[in-house]
């Protein structure tokens, strides 16, 4: 131990989320982050499309047990991390302070909204089936029911700009309904989604549920969007209209659900708009019982 | 390796003199092989040479199935895989031949017909080879009535491990006897060693001769039923002998990997080894095989995403 108790700096190696692990990018690059005001945060690793087709595969396998569970386990998942989340509220402070330039206040908003909607849309789990589903009058003999089932793996694009705020906003709605996400993170402010993936790995959301790509939306959402084993794409963060057009073509080959993108106040109250975008109306007869 | 060619039937005139031949063969460097094994895993196939060698693996597939809940329906299906693995791509080659128990044998034969696809069928009381002789050669000559072209025997490892060699020997002779058709041709001889039971690589170099001077027509590594099955080092142990075996005898033995193997990347590894152990002379599906049943979707995902330029998934390949 140095005696002067002038200590080495303990930097942050920030990786690549996929299947509960934390791996850096298989190319090996990695990119420089810098705050609002360019000086420079971190680096980040830049991930490959092979990155991204290792994600979907987790996603994949992830599936099956993920939307099995009950969707009242599955809110109580999505509450548990709303409670890790405000256990390390400091150090997302922090990282929404300098990566967005808000003063400490802003900041301590957005995480604090951050958090209220992580336990809002824990709350929607066991209630959405209820709004979107129904009991449909058929006549004859039977009930039909309309259920709504999660639709799969799904790939997200985060917005750009909010990059704790906005990434919540996009990540909860489909995970708690029972899909598995492969997200790309915000470019220019990657570090809360990777600090939000340390959250997931120590909550309860099994590995392979949520994946956390850093790295060019330009880059790896083509991939995403060509990908046949990719159920559907929500293309939110993607600012550039022609490269959402170009992934909205690439998507409609194996008929993906599409998300466009569009102009959001994240700190409003969402609505059910997002739940409802990636669950599948299943619709049943059932014969009244004998 | 410099062994002289051994008098055959000098060495096996007495168990002591097999003994003292496969003691005599040089001991395995178990440490270079897993290093050889593990630097050759590393080579970069890409592009036209990925093409390649995803085409050349579809060919050397032996599709397997060998469950207790085998069914003929599930067998004709994994025979109509096997002709047309691609239903999509007519490009697509058809794989070397479909593994299966004795009884599938004439459902299997029904199914493929002439398309020139083999029908391997195990045999000698798979996977263990606990039973009597008479059993074993009963067996191989059932599956060889029923159409097999070839047949896949399991070595008695209990004879093997307590040194009864001989025993060994005059096993794979009798079970290569009962391959012959009364039309004076046979069927194909591949002996499987249960590599994973036989604790050393100088086991599997001994096993490897026993088996090629007892008239094996390939040699293979695993039944699938025992961890670890095939590995990278294992075979390579046993491409050196066939290459060895050849330079002295001149006469070429095949070399099957099975269990294991479910990727596309692994299997070009292997690729990769025959290549460089045995030579190009072993990258044939005459002489090389692949024993696997999920490495063929893989295969055929690799494929397409070359083709199409866009990652598949398995929701296009049927489960089998």
């Amino acid at each position: 131990m140095p005696s002067s108790g002038e200590r080495i700096e303990v930097r942050k190696t920030y990786k690549l989320y996929i299947g509960g692990a934390f791996p850096r990018s298989e190319s090996g690059r990695s990119y420089e982050v810098h705050d609002s005001k360019g000086r420079f945060l971190a680096n980040a690793a830049q991930a490959s499309r092979k990155d991204a087709r290792d994600a979907d595969v987790a996603a994949r396998k992830a599936f099956g047990g993920w939307s099995a569970k009950t969707a009242y386990n599955r809110g109580q998942v999505v509450y548990r991390v709303a409670e890790l989340l405000e256990g390390r509220r400091i150090q997302f402070v922090d990282e929404v302070q300098r990566g967005e330039g808000l003063s400490r206040r802003q900041a301590e908003r957005v995480v604090d909204l951050s958090v209220d909607r992580l336990v809002w849309y824990a709350g929607w789990a066991d209630k959405v089936a209820q709004v979107v589903g129904s009991a449909n009058p058929v006549a004859g003999p039977y009930f039909n029911f309309s259920l709504p089932e999660p639709t799969g793996a799904v790939a997200m694009v985060a917005p750009e700009d909010s990059s704790l705020l906005g990434l919540v906003s996009v990540l909860a709605p489909a995970v708690v309904t029972g899909n598995t996400v492969v997200v790309v993170t915000s470019y220019s402010r990657p570090l809360p989604a990777i600090t939000l993936s340390e959250v997931l790995a120590t909550s309860d959301v099994p590995g392979g549920v949520v994946n956390m790509l850093t790295g060019s939306a330009a880059e790896i959402a083509p991939w995403l969007a060509s990908h046949m084993d990719v159920n559907a794409i929500d293309l939110t963060g993607v600012e550039d209209a022609e490269l959402a057009r170009a992934l909205e073509e690439s998507a409609a080959q194996n008929l993906k659900r599409v998300r466009r993108p569009g102009p959001v106040d994240w700190a409003a109250e969402p609505g059910i708009d997002r739940l409802a975008s990636f669950l599948e109306t299943k619709t049943v007869w059932h014969p009244i019982g004998i | 390796m410099t062994a002289l060619l051994p008098d055959v039937a000098e060495v096996t005139s007495s168990d002591a003199s097999l003994r003292r031949f496969l003691h005599g063969l040089p001991g395995v460097d178990q440490v270079g092989a897993e290093a050889r094994a593990a630097e050759l895993a590393t080579r970069s196939i890409k592009t036209t040479a990925k093409e390649f060698a995803i085409d050349l693996a579809i060919t050397m597939v032996d599709l397997t199935t060998l469950e207790g809940q085998d069914t003929p329906g599930k067998v004709r299906a994994l025979s109509a895989k096997a002709m047309r693995p691609d239903p999509a791509d007519p490009t697509c080659p058809a794989v070397a031949a479909v593994c299966i128990y004795p009884d599938m044998v004439g459902v299997a034969k029904q199914t493929l017909g002439e398309s020139g696809v083999r029908v391997a069928s195990v045999a000698t009381a798979f996977p263990s080879g606990r039973a009597a002789r008479e059993i074993k050669l009963a067996d191989t000559r059932n599956a060889v009535a029923a159409g097999a072209d070839e047949i896949d025997m399991v070595i008695d490892r209990g004879a093997f491990l307590s040194g009864r060699y001989l025993e060994v020997y005059e096993e794979i002779l009798a079970v290569r006897e009962a391959c012959a058709r009364p039309d004076g041709s046979e069927a194909h001889l591949k002996v499987i060693f249960e590599t994973g039971e036989l604790q050393t690589f100088d086991n599997i170099r001994r096993i490897s001769w026993l088996a090629m001077m007892a008239g094996a027509h390939f040699i293979k590594t695993s039944t699938g039923k025992v961890q670890p099955a095939a590995t990278m080092p294992g075979t390579l142990v046993m491409l050196e002998a066939v290459r060895d075996f050849r330079d002295v005898t001149g006469t070429m033995v095949g070399v099957k990997p099975a269990g294991g193997i479910r990727a596309s990347k692994e299997a070009i590894r292997y690729l990769v080894m025959v290549n460089e152990i045995a030579g190009a002379d072993w990258l044939d599906p005459a002489w090389f095989r692949f024993g696997a049943s999920t490495l063929l979707n893989d295969l055929l995902m690799q494929r397409t995403k070359m083709k199409t330029g866009h990652y598949t998934g398995p929701d296009y390949f049927t489960l089998d």
